[in-house]
């Protein structure tokens, strides 16, 4: 597995903090929901930082979306948020992941519990349901400080329905008249919101180290078999 | 829980490069307390090199150190790993 | 194939007089966390620090014993292997000749050992005659635990592995027992300058 060129097709901003850069890359072998790249920029000294991102968008011919948060004191996200523009280009390796992955196919219940950009890995297992047509029974619980701050917001307003349910919470400010959550995900949230263990959904968890953590947790008080619940860490380096 | 700490997702395409093999899915058993888990269900620190430890016991299952296109993988604490080839 | 040069992408970087920087490094003022493992979190009143192994009489100090013994403030260059360099760090430390003071011993090895397990190897030369602290504040605060606080080793003439964050102590010995590191593939000794980071430079 290689590193290979990546191409900006465009770059979409989705909320103040968060882009979505579109790429073309030749040769991409297609991907499966839940899968990442690493990505490498190399200055003219040579200089090289590296990142892993996962993949928003479902396969489709040589097109991989990223969608990346800009970190206040990041090295990378700043730079691939505020600088890149259609034809510039970085390098990619991947797609890479196998166990944090999940296909129409397996079908639910299915609970999909993410903490900010933490979304992108379950947004992409979320369109690929979609894209397959399955109307498996799938739940969003999903964490963000502000509405502002909720990505992909209005597509997940446009695809709930036919099996799909998405829950938000909103940790920091909310807007006026907001019934839902304000508070971090909890066992009780959980167990609201989500599929009884009974039911043997699979759950994926995702967001940074602390939330995943404190999540995983509390399904597993919750009775959830551990083996049933993927998580993926993001961790300070964005990857 | 280390708010560092990630898990062996983060590493899988360096795993893939140096196995050929994807690795998340890979399951390793712990030669001290013997627990078996998933690749992707390692806890991985970025130190000198990376680490992976086990879930349970902390224990330094795995070790990598990369100088480009040389790379050191030491198993200090693995006592079996299964993988799908 | 060459790695593609991505149009403005510089890193987080400072320039530096090069006499300062050893080869291959890049300047940083932030101060990256790596760690190998968990941050233990170790309470005051549990730690202590010892010096054993190929000496007449072992010693160790309570944590209280350990402030009151003479220390200095220090100002250095660290450079980590993995290509990033601090310039004028400044540490409050007890020098590891203090701790050393009146030690009979025909060792010239040393290893640090520290909570969570990690080790590292040192000749005894190169944590005598002023090179080594045992540091316990960094820029006027005390150490931070994901520094390696309570306490860590410094020994910033070679590569800041060699400084064990957590240390414990020093055991000393006739031979050479290469730590975590040495023995999964970093160089045994470490020097900056001649940029010995892994086995075989």
């Amino acid at each position: 597995m290689t590193w290979r060129v990546a191409e900006v097709v465009k770059v979409v901003p989705e909320t103040p903090r968060v882009k979505t850069i579109a790429f073309d890359v030749p040769g991409w072998p297609g991907h499966r929901a839940g899968q990442h790249v690493d990505v490498r920029l190399t200055a003219e000294d040579g200089y090289q930082a590296q990142r892993s991102y996962s993949i928003a968008s479902v396969p489709d011919g040589t097109r991989v979306d990223l969608t990346i948060e800009r970190l206040q004191d990041g090295e990378v996200s700043p730079y691939l948020t505020d600088e890149l523009r259609p034809g510039d280009r970085i390098e990619l390796r991947g797609p890479v992941g196998g166990w944090f992955v999940w296909e129409p196919a397996q079908g639910g219940p299915l609970l999909l519990v993410a903490g900010g950009s933490g979304v992108v890995p379950l947004m992409a297992m979320i369109r690929a349901r979609t894209a397959a047509g399955s109307n498996a029974d799938t739940r969003l619980l999903f964490s963000s400080r502000s509405w502002e701050d909720v990505i992909y917001r209005d597509e997940l307003e446009r695809l709930r329905g036919d099996g799909l349910t998405v829950v938000h919470t909103l940790t920091r400010s909310q807007p006026s008249g907001w019934t839902g959550y304000a508070r971090r995900v909890d066992a009780e949230m959980l167990a609201e919101v989500g599929p009884s263990p009974t039911e043997l959904p699979r759950v994926y968890v995702c967001g940074p180290t602390p939330y995943v953590e404190a999540v995983a947790e509390a399904l597993v008080q919750l009775g959830h078999e551990p083996h049933r619940v993927k998580t993926e860490r993001f961790g300070p380096t964005g990857g | 829980m280390d708010p560092l700490m990630l898990d062996g997702n983060a590493i899988a395409g360096l795993l893939q490069e140096v196995f050929a093999v994807e690795m998340t899915t890979a399951i390793g058993t712990c030669n001290t307390c013997g627990a078996a888990d998933r690749v992707g269900a390692l806890r991985v620190f970025r130190g000198a090199g990376i680490v992976m430890r086990c879930p349970h016991c902390d224990n330094a299952l795995v070790t990598i150190v990369e100088d480009g296109p040389r790379v050191w993988i030491g198993f200090a604490g693995i006592r079996t790993l299964q993988v799908t080839i | 194939m060459p790695p593609i040069i991505s149009r403005g992408f510089r890193g987080r970087r400072d320039d530096a007089p090069s006499d300062r920087v050893p080869p291959g490094q890049y300047v940083t003022r932030d101060f990256p966390v790596l760690s190998a493992g968990p941050t233990p979190h170790r309470q005051l009143e549990q730690w202590d620090f010892s010096i054993g192994g190929e000496v007449d009489e072992p010693r160790r100090w309570t944590w209280e014993q350990f402030r009151a013994l003479p220390s200095e403030e220090v100002t250095v260059d660290i450079h980590c292997v993995t290509k990033w360099s601090k310039l004028d760090t400044v540490w409050q430390g007890v020098s590891v000749d203090t701790l050393l003071d009146g030690v009979e011993t025909a060792a010239e090895y040393v290893v640090s050992f520290c909570d969570g397990g990690y080790t590292t190897n040192l000749p005894l030369d190169d944590v005598t005659g002023g090179k080594a602290w045992v540091a316990f504040a960094y820029d006027g605060e005390p150490l931070e635990p994901e520094h390696g606080g309570p306490a860590r080793m410094l020994v910033p003439h070679l590569y800041f592995w060699k400084s064990a964050k957590w240390v414990r102590g020093l055991r000393l010995s006739a031979t050479d027992e290469p730590g975590f590191w040495e023995v999964n593939g970093y160089h045994n000794y470490g020097d900056p300058w001649q940029e010995q980071r892994y086995w075989g430079d």
